[in-house]
């Protein structure tokens, strides 16, 4: 039983931010100490907050941090900025908007670098969240990226997904396409008190009413914030415990987390699947033969990729004889 | 996936001059750091809880307003206690030399004074990455 999962068990945020921090580093004692805390995981309300750039994301979700500590709940958050796809080093500032939570030990907040994942989730938030569910956090909020119209993952990951728009993105909220549209649970106007707030509801009304209705049989609910203020959060915290209240009475919660599971499994599978492969193949010169072929078209990618696949299948198979 | 450096920069104090800690970040960013920014007007409480929630490699403090002598030494002791003292911890801003003399018993490694270009703390902080190796695991 690994001692480090055991304080992270406890609660110890020295602990835990390791073992995040192993997990987003690739570090095998990472994946060791989440072995021992997986089985702790499924208890945390998992909310996931997205929406574009500029739109108050952060200032939402340390206004809800205030709600949330005042009826009592611990919060967790994880709060993703892009890497610099030039030098990988990356700005993270998201937390600025939410230290005055700094020093409330019911709270911890950790800020991921995207590290090329796509989708507006970091390479390890499923990792991170897993840690954070085990540490015994009541709840834990992603807030990704800012995202624009397709970057949609955070609905695998989370139970409750809040779509945060702003007056002004444009005449029939721009920033808010299809994909991002059809995924949210809970959508709110932020910056309400801005000129505009009641095109933006009435465009988001009119969108949210040709959507399909979801499965499961909730309404999606719009709401009117201004997280600078504070005002609407209450609400808004209480429309999300709905959610979760409604997940668990239609046994849609165990869907979403059956679907969760999956999703993390194989995302991680064909991770290091690519990299046992990539490993094998660097071994090999006809790798760096196989990127010049395709580099002169003389071979075409897919060609070249399955030549790669199949030179790994033979090895394994010579392996085994 | 390779390691990343990761480093908090942190204000303590009353001052609310930005540029110079911008500069830094960018700098640090360039360089493959990730680099996680607090803002203004931090307490020595709320930087050892960020820099423990983060798990930073290194803390860089600044302070144009005199906190220094109080405030970076206590960073260094919170950590301590909660058993977090394997980060560098490094501060920069108005501190005279004197002072400086005083921080580096105390546990700051290292303090840089203004007019410092930012490719001496790159190399500062990547040297000491180095030298730490692949023995950090507590």
């Amino acid at each position: 039983m690994s001692e480090i999962a055991d304080r992270a068990l406890e609660g110890c945020q020295v602990s835990g931010a390791r073992v995040i921090r192993w997990l987003e580093d690739g570090e095998p004692r990472g994946a060791e100490a989440f072995r021992a805390l997986y089985p702790h995981t499924g208890r945390a309300h998992l909310i996931g907050i997205t929406g574009p750039p500029g739109a108050g994301k952060s200032t939402l979700v340390d206004a809800l941090i205030t709600v949330l500590r005042s009826r009592d709940l611990s919060v967790a958050v994880v709060a993703i900025d892009p890497t610099s796809p030039f030098s990988g080093g990356a700005i993270l500032g998201d937390r600025i908007r939410m230290q005055r939570h700094a020093t409330d030990p019911g709270v911890f907040i950790r800020s991921m670098a995207t590290r090329g994942q796509l989708g507006g989730l970091s390479r390890a938030t499923f990792e991170a969240t897993g840690v954070l569910d085990a540490m015994g956090y009541d709840v834990v909020i992603v807030e990704t990226v800012g995202v624009g119209q397709d970057e949609i993952e955070v609905v695998d990951l989370a139970h409750t997904t809040v779509v945060v728009s702003v007056p002004g993105l444009g005449d029939d909220v721009q920033a808010l396409k299809a994909g991002i549209l059809e995924v949210g649970d809970l959508f709110v106007i932020n910056k309400a008190d801005r000129p505009g707030a009641d095109d933006t509801e009435k465009h988001l009304l009119a969108m949210l009413h040709g959507r399909a209705p979801a499965a499961d049989g909730w309404e999606p609910t719009l709401h009117r914030t201004v997280a600078t203020s504070g005002e609407g959060i209450d609400l808004l915290a209480e429309s999300c415990a709905a959610h979760r209240s409604h997940l668990e009475e239609t046994g849609a919660l165990d869907a979403k987390a059956a679907r969760r599971a999956e999703h993390f499994f194989l995302e991680l599978l064909r991770s290091l699947a690519a990299q046992r492969i990539l490993e094998d193949a660097a071994e090999d010169e006809s790798f760096s033969y196989l990127i010049a072929s395709v580099r002169a078209r003389e071979l075409d990618p897919y060609s070249a990729a399955r030549r790669l696949v199949g030179a790994f299948e033979l090895r394994i198979a010579k392996d085994e004889n | 996936m390779a390691r990343r450096t990761r480093v908090l920069l942190a204000k303590l104090g009353l001052d609310a001059h930005t540029i110079g800690v911008n500069v830094i970040a960018q700098a640090l960013r360039d360089a493959g750091m990730e680099v996680i920014y607090s803002g203004l007007k931090q307490t020595p409480e709320m930087v050892a809880n960020t820099a423990i929630q983060e798990d930073v490699d290194v803390i860089g403090m600044s302070s144009l307003s005199a906190a220094h002598m109080t405030h970076f030494p206590r960073v260094v002791e919170l950590l301590r206690e909660r058993g977090a003292g394997d980060k560098l911890v490094i501060g920069g801003g108005v501190i005279p030399d004197e002072d400086s003399a005083a921080l580096l018993e105390k546990g700051i490694e290292r303090v840089f004074t203004m007019g410092t270009a930012t490719t001496e703390i790159i190399a500062y902080i990547e040297a000491w990455q180095a030298g730490r190796g692949a023995g950090r695991d507590t």
